[in-house]
């Protein structure tokens, strides 16, 4: 042991500047890029007709009404098992592109990955690629030109996190409205909080934090393992091509070199600072940029592309052996992704037909027990109800309510002479009602009596009921 | 991340901690978690000067903003009050006939009368307003469900009847009803009482002793007649019960009746226009009204 302290175990972070690429998988993530980022901002601003009295927003969520609208579709609080069936649709969805394709939510669509990729192409804008951005790093001084630099791009950067906050808050309130109210500083002191932390949060994740989301906070990467066999096609490397590496193709024992020049594309393109030439690793988001980088160079060199390739563990095995390297079809169907595939689409056909036979009106009937029944001067029973009337119609719609069961029993609403209650539209509506047994009739004397309330929508003669029991007097 | 520096693991700084020579690495946190740990003791301390905080004998700091639970909740209080100002005049000025006819001013009046009856009114009449009616409850609750009324199912015989109570003694408009103690007070003999007691019983069903209810109708003619109406409907005006119906606020056996007219009955319920406000007592009247009994103003 010396006499110098011991060091310390701890590491800062290694500044990433991935190099500009360009390459089939690079094309294929800024069309993902556009295509979510333009769904993500656009959505809000769509309108959708509903009629004079409900919101003419295409998707929105009012937690205020407790409503959730998605263009023709209404989703009223207690159908809330629908959102339940689109997140176990997501989790499967999940499984099911995992045990296909590995991590390729993290590689293509995860917002992290998405938001990520823009700072990265405003950073290169502004500061230049890889070689001008690190030195711009390496340059202690804080000349001016660092420092409009740096502004830049932070003001660029905190523009679009103000774009995504933003867009957040539209879903959730009408969005021209809510901008005006933005703007002029008379918005809900929610939507500024919401808008505040969601712009740090994509500020700091999309522009200094990146890779270490992935790497530390997610825990995606943990649970993918139990996801992936070795059929799954990943991001990979032919060692058994590339390998022994060399750069020095001129100097002697060069024919014994594998096909790996070593110049270093792959880990230079990388947005999470790794040499995917080390394996498969939990870093690796597989978003395949060191594929495009392998393959610009093997054309260069005049070497077969795919030395970085999307390859499944099996095929190691095989093309080690010599043997053709199975195709990309014969590693997707297998039996637990089509048991994936399956249980989504049960799930998915499920919803749209449950969706299909989603009545128009509904009724919830809560007798009232306390009493169970009351005797009228004239010795008959009475029994009350709780009735919710369901409206989902854009208009008000009168209803009728009857009830069948037994002859005896007469409905009476609270309120009204009439069988008939006039309901708001897009509302429940509690309507009382009465139910009476006459003296000496059978309900009026017997412990339980089962009947149904139906109730119609006269409007278009839609109907619904729902089965209660009277409570007459106990003999 | 410091994945080649791995042969020489032990010479890496430990905590200093040993235990049966096993020592601990020192792992230091990230840094921002470290920096944001100190943030929090900071916010800690500004916190407890800023807010009530540290427990003294007989109270605790009070901050130095002036925050309390108790001034939050008397705001909130009083800035419900001030939302329902307008509604609560409007309430206490209108006809009462006219609740009903608006809307938005019933469910107010329902909504709010629902909670003071629950705070008033439950003690004696039960939660669901069902009175004697319920099972173990003691005898002479109305229950305010039905549709018989000692005093009147209008609108304004509920106002009146809550405002001013019944038979007390702090309200001299205080509703009042004698019934005489016919047979303590020795008015009627006990075969007397039997009699009409029988006769009583005929009325809605079943005498105990058909033989008497003769004589009864007779007793009941001069004694009874006056306030319970020959037609024995009772009398709204005077607080007298229908004797021909369903409901007995005091039990419909022979004994209980018995006992009524034997010793008479004197229910009494509080006034409370000293306690209520007009449209507390409004609000809880239309809640009343509403309950499946109500009846509609001539």
């Amino acid at each position: 042991m010396s006499d110098q302290p011991a060091p310390s175990l701890y590491a800062a972070r290694e500044p990433i500047f991935p190099r500009r690429v360009s390459g089939p998988f690079r094309n294929l993530k800024w069309v993902i890029l556009v295509v979510t980022l333009g769904i993500y901002y656009i959505t809000p601003w769509l309108r959708w007709d509903r009629g004079p009295e409900l919101p003419d927003q295409a998707v929105l969520v009012d937690l205020a009404g407790r409503r959730f609208f998605f263009f023709w579709i209404e989703i009223w609080p207690h159908e809330f098992y629908f959102v339940a069936g689109l997140l176990i649709m997501a989790g499967l969805g999940l499984f099911l592109f995992t045990s296909a394709l590995g991590r390729v939510w993290c590689g293509y669509a995860c917002p992290q990955t998405v938001w990520t990729d823009l700072f990265i192409l405003v950073e290169r804008w502004i500061e230049g690629d890889r070689n001008a951005r690190l030195r711009l790093h390496r340059q202690k001084k804080l000349d001016a030109r660092k420092i409009r630099l740096r502004l830049t791009k932070w003001a660029i950067w905190l523009f679009i996190g103000l774009a995504t906050g933003g867009a957040w808050v539209f879903y959730f309130a009408d969005a021209p409205t809510l901008l005006r109210d933005l703007v002029t500083g008379q918005a809900h002191p929610v939507a500024y909080t919401t808008m505040i932390i969601l712009t740090l949060t994509t500020f700091i994740f999309g522009g200094f934090a990146r890779e270490q989301i992935c790497i530390y906070a997610c825990p995606w990467p943990r649970i993918q393992a139990a996801m992936m066999d070795e059929d799954t096609l990943t991001v990979g490397y032919r060692e058994w091509r590339g390998e022994p590496r060399g750069k020095h193709r001129k100097a002697e024992g060069a024919d014994q070199l594998g096909d790996c020049i070593d110049c270093m594309a792959c880990v230079n393109v990388c947005p999470v600072g790794i040499d995917i030439r080390d394996g498969q690793q939990m870093a690796c988001i597989t978003c395949a940029l060191c594929i495009d980088a392998c393959d610009e160079i093997m054309d260069k060199i005049g070497k077969p592309r795919g030395l970085i390739d999307y390859l499944a563990l099996s095929d190691e095995t095989r093309e080690r052996a010599g043997q053709d390297p199975r195709s990309a079809w014969r590693h997707i169907f297998r039996p637990r992704v089509i048991l994936y595939t399956a249980l989504w689409s049960l799930v998915g056909i499920g919803l749209v037909f449950a969706l299909f036979i989603r009545p128009e009106i509904e009724m919830t009937v809560a007798p009232v027990r306390n009493p169970q029944f009351v005797t009228l001067s004239d010795g008959s029973v009475r029994n009350t109800y709780d009735v919710r009337l369901l409206n989902k119609h854009g208009d008000p719609r009168p209803f009728r309510i009857t009830l069948a069961g037994h002859n005896a029993l007469r409905v009476q609403l609270e309120g009204t002479p009439y069988e008939t209650v006039d309901v708001p539209a897009n509302e429940t509506y509690l309507q009382r009602v009465y139910v009476i047994a006459p003296p000496g009739s059978a309900p009026a004397d017997t412990e339980r009596t089962d009947f149904r309330f139906w109730v119609e929508d006269l409007s278009n003669g839609d109907r619904a009921y729902s089965d209660t029991l009277f409570n007459g007097r106990e003999n | 991340m410091s994945d080649n520096k791995k042969d020489d693991d032990l010479d890496y700084e430990t905590t200093g901690h040993e235990w049966d020579g096993i020592q601990e690495y020192n792992k230091p946190l990230p840094r921002w978690w470290l920096w944001t740990f100190y943030a929090t003791i900071v916010w800690g301390v500004l916190y407890t000067i800023a807010y009530p905080a540290w427990p003294l004998v007989n109270s605790a700091t009070a901050g130095i903003l002036g925050y309390s639970t108790r001034a939050e909740v008397a705001e909130e209080i009083a800035r419900v009050d001030e939302a329902n100002a307008a509604i609560n005049t409007r309430l206490a000025s209108v006809e009462l006939t006219e609740i009903a006819a608006d809307p938005e001013l019933q469910a107010y009046a329902r909504n709010a009368g629902a909670a003071v009856y629950l705070s008033w009114c439950t003690q004696c009449h039960g939660s669901g307003a069902a009175g004697s009616s319920q099972e173990g409850w003691a005898a002479g609750y109305p229950n305010l469900l039905d549709d018989d009324w000692l005093w009147g199912g209008t609108i304004e015989d509920i106002h009146l009847t809550i405002r001013h109570g019944i038979r007390n003694e702090n309200d001299p408009d205080a509703r009042y009803s004698e019934m005489p103690a016919f047979g303590r007070d020795e008015l009627l003999s006990e075969e007397e009482v039997a009699q009409v007691v029988n006769y009583v019983m005929s009325l809605s069903g079943e005498p105990q002793d058909a033989s008497l209810v003769e004589a009864g109708a007779e007793v009941y003619d001069i004694n009874c007649s006056a306030c319970h109406g020959e037609d024995h409907q009772g009398d709204v005006f005077q607080g007298a019960p229908n004797l021909a119906d369903a409901i007995w606020l005091y039990g419909g056996d022979y004994d209980d009746i018995y006992e009524t007219v034997y010793h008479s009955r004197y229910g009494v319920m509080p006034s409370w226009q000293d306690r209520l406000s007009e449209a507390e007592i409004r609000a809880v009247a239309s809640y009343v009204h509403g309950l499946g009994g109500g009846q509609a103003t001539e």
